[in-house]
């Protein structure tokens, strides 16, 4: 090895009860690189970097940090060494401010012992702010703040803590384009400061940006690690899967473009969405490009009724219609994935079959009986129509991968056959595997005449997916392009504002 | 500041102005010195245990047991002095120490037995009541003398005791709060335990902590009660637990933790304590109290989150 590796996990094992998560996968980070950690959901990426944080203990393998060979029994003891992780769910307290959860469990002494030195603390937190570019008062509370810059005060924790890795697990999922520039600068400049970082992300464009090396799991085993120049998309993507996947955003055919089913007029939401106007065919997907807090997600949700519109007009089959409440746009055969699986789209506590007969109860239990024999028919054959892998019925939602719960989400639809259904990022979060099948379902929708809305700010999905694309910026429709001719740049132009079409 | 902030700031506190002027207009006696000593002295204790509750709900948990506690610990200390002639100095401190074990057994039902506080101090609540019938046979302890009673009727200087006590354990708790390692501790326990742990915060220690705290305040505040009423009664201080979860929630400290603060929970203590010396100063009868006490909470709450809800529509989007 020419260069001293930083880390080195070798022939790391672990089995939880009944799985294999990993076999012997060996691991390796060099000082001063940004190693993209890259598999599908499942592939053990999580798995691997919660034994490096001591979360879990591998039943066989090594770990050496600079060296020597270490055991990491605890996130503190990781913390210790200089080895941070910034979970998907960013572990900052809310009411806190900046300065109190970067400094949190290891406060600056005041003059009286137990005290805490709070000039030296927001002093401090000014310093590690500064060091990262960050113009944010310390004594902000955290929740006022972006999630972009919830992300680097976790950053400048880290970097507080002196760590020499710092792990961050999907850090882009839930930012905009703008937001994830800055955080890649930012990763650059730790990276010329000696801070290594492995980068765990579902976008390959993302990991060609900002990676230097590239290790890739499958099914709990080490497929390869290869420095980033020696790599196409393509390579990955096969390293990945174990298959050929021609093109992740494959056209699943076209639809024809039939009457109108849902046409919106001067829609207007007070302050959110300003005056749109469009329609939606039957059998078409429609794709409503934007950046975050374009008005996107709120543009749906006055049509699904959550928030109603204060002008404009709904018409449904050429008839127009007031909706107030969800509950009229169900009954008006509208359906709306929404962009929060969990919070929003799924009692994960509750098991599948329950799930995906939620919308159709009032339909079933007539009585106010529910017709459990009944249910079980219906949710075996959902299951079986969108290859929803669970062992049964009974499985609770909440342990099914992020896929088969957008899945669910999208069964719970179905059973209403609907008329028109909105997506709002359907496919966040979920590995490509599970992403291609959810396009493929989308289309056969549309071949069967359903109305399809999809928000999605992958411009790569939107393009590839839509037979249409719209684009909103600032509560108003601003663009549309056809995208068999439209490139990502025209596109993100648009919805930047910086092109008025 | 927008107008939304200073009156989420202040809710209760114009609302507990708003009753002054209210009460002040329709009877000469609420503005007169002896009432407003009075209101400070008969709502010392229920000051005193809403501190330890609030510490109790920062940190995201619950205490119920604490009027039961109060109880057991009034009586045993009467007991004390009563029946075994133990020195009045003593038997008071035994009752707070028995106030601080039975906190510390309730934190160590929610630390280490993982029990849900509501649950845990349930029990407690139950418990406790049970053990100060067992040790009074059901009858009040009376008889505790002088030295005794200066807790509940005796002044320091020109101030009534209870009022010292109750202001002396305001300010440690406000310092305890803002300026020490602990109160941030609390704070971010009930923010989020998990990234509290991860941050190297001695969660454990933390939460026995404040059970035992509140604890000890239910105790205090229970010595104070039987001072003042010269007996521990079997029966004293049911419901105080209430009481005190209405103060907190008044004073706008978060049912989920992490959100509230002291001042807040004292101003909605004393805020219940002018809404029943105001009514009893109007003559309004005992049972129909109750349920203006409840309509005032309720109302009081909801102009409280709406506020709320309106500060939050304005930073963010």
């Amino acid at each position: 090895m020419a260069e001293q590796a930083l880390l080195h996990m070798h022939a790391i094992t672990k089995t939880f009860p009944g799985v294999q998560a990993l076999r012997e996968v060996d691991l390796t980070v060099y000082p001063s690189e940004i190693l993209a950690l890259l598999g599908e959901n499942g592939a053990g990426k999580s798995t691997l970097m919660k034994i490096l944080n001591g979360v879990f203990a591998p039943n066989s393998g090594q770990i050496r940090w600079q060296g020597q060979a270490v055991v990491v029994h605890s996130p503190r003891a990781a913390q210790r060494l200089g080895i941070s992780m910034i979970h998907q769910e960013l572990a900052l307290i809310p009411y806190l401010d900046v300065g109190k959860n970067i400094y949190l469990g290891r406060e600056p002494q005041g003059v009286v012992p137990g005290t805490i030195d709070w000039r030296k603390l927001y002093q401090q937190a000014r310093e590690q702010l500064d060091r990262l570019g960050l113009a944010v008062d310390p004594r902000t509370p955290v929740r006022y703040l972006s999630l972009a810059q919830q992300q680097m005060v976790e950053v400048a924790k880290a970097i507080s803590l002196d760590a020499r890795l710092i792990v961050m697990d999907e850090p882009t999922s839930s930012l905009t384009d703008n937001e994830v520039t800055t955080l890649f600068e930012q990763m650059r400049k730790l990276r010329a400061q000696g801070v290594s970082i492995v980068f765990i992300s579902h976008r390959l464009n993302e990991v060609f940006q900002v990676a230097d090396r590239v290790t890739v799991l499958r099914d709990g085993t080490l497929v390869g690690s290869k420095a980033i120049g020696e790599l196409t998309q393509d390579e990955i993507i096969r390293m990945m899967v174990g298959r050929e996947v021609a093109d992740i955003y494959e056209r699943h055919g076209e639809t024809q473009r039939a009457e109108p089913i849902l046409e919106v007029r001067n829609l207007t939401r007070r302050g959110v969405v300003s005056d749109v106007n469009f329609t939606l065919h039957r059998g078409e997907i429609v794709g409503l490009a934007g950046l975050v807090g374009a008005g996107r997600t709120e543009l749906v949700e006055t049509i699904f009724g959550i928030h109603p519109a204060t002008s404009g007009q709904i018409i449904l089959n050429g008839q127009p219609v007031r909706i107030k409440h969800p509950a009229q746009a169900i009954h008006y055969g509208i359906g709306l994935v929404p962009e929060d699986r969990k919070g929003q789209g799924l009692f994960l506590r509750m098991n599948v079959g329950t799930n995906v007969i939620v919308t159709l109860l009032a339909k079933l239990a007539g009585w106010g009986l529910i017709p459990w024999k009944q249910v079980k028919k219906i949710g075996e054959e959902f299951i079986q129509r969108l290859n929803i892998r669970t062992p049964s019925l009974q499985q609770r939602v909440r342990n099914l991968s992020g896929g088969n719960q957008q899945k669910v989400v999208i069964a719970k639809w179905l059973t209403r056959e609907p008329k028109v259904l909105v997506l709002d990022e359907p496919t966040r979060g979920i590995d490509i595997g599970a992403k291609a099948e959810i396009h493929r379902l989308m289309r056969q929708l549309a071949q069967q005449g359903v109305g399809i809305l999809m928000i999605s700010s992958e411009l790569p999905e939107v393009l590839g997916v839509s037979d249409r694309v719209l684009v909103m910026h600032e509560g108003r429709l601003v663009a549309e392009f056809d995208p068999r001719t439209a490139t990502q740049d025209e596109i993100m132009s648009a919805a930047t504002g910086a092109a008025k079409s | 500041m927008t107008i939304a902030t200073i009156l989420r700031r202040g809710t209760v506190l114009f609302v507990l102005i708003a009753l002054v002027i209210f009460f002040s207009l329709n009877s000469d006696r609420f503005l007169q010195e002896r009432n407003l000593v009075n209101i400070a002295v008969q709502n010392a204790h229920i000051i005193i245990v809403t501190v330890g509750m609030t510490l109790v709900m920062l940190s995201g948990g619950i205490d119920l047991s604490i009027g039961s506690v109060a109880a057991l610990t009034g009586a045993v200390a009467a007991g004390l002095i009563v029946q075994n002639s133990v020195p009045v100095p003593l038997a008071m401190l035994l009752g707070l120490a028995l106030g601080f074990a039975i906190g510390l057994i309730n934190g160590w039902m929610v630390v280490y037995g993982k029990l849900p506080p509501f649950v845990a101090t349930l029990a407690m609540l139950g418990m406790a009541r049970g053990l100060t019938l067992v040790y009074t046979n059901g009858r009040p302890i009376a008889n505790i003398g002088d030295e005794f009673t200066f807790w509940g009727r005796g002044t320091i200087g020109p101030i009534p005791t209870p009022i010292v006590v109750w202001v002396v354990v305001v300010i440690v708790a406000i310092l305890l709060m803002t300026r020490t390692r602990f109160g941030l501790h609390i704070y971010a326990i009930g923010g989020n335990e998990e990234t509290a742990r991860l941050a190297g915060v001695p969660v454990n220690r933390v939460k026995m902590l404040t059970f035992g705290i509140s604890g000890f305040l239910a105790a205090l505040g229970g010595l104070l009660l039987t001072a003042r009423v010269f007996s521990a009664q079997p029966q004293a201080a049911v419901g105080l637990e209430l009481d005190a979860i209405t103060a907190a929630v008044l004073g706008g400290v978060s049912l989920f933790g992490g959100v509230g603060n002291i001042p807040g929970a004292i101003i909605g203590a004393l805020l219940v304590g002018v809404l029943g010396n105001g009514m009893n100063l109007l003559r309004v009868a005992s049972y129909p109290q109750q349920v203006i006490q409840g309509v005032v909470l309720v109302l009081a709450v909801t102009i409280d989150m709406y506020t709320k809800r309106l500060e939050r529509g304005a930073p963010k989007t």
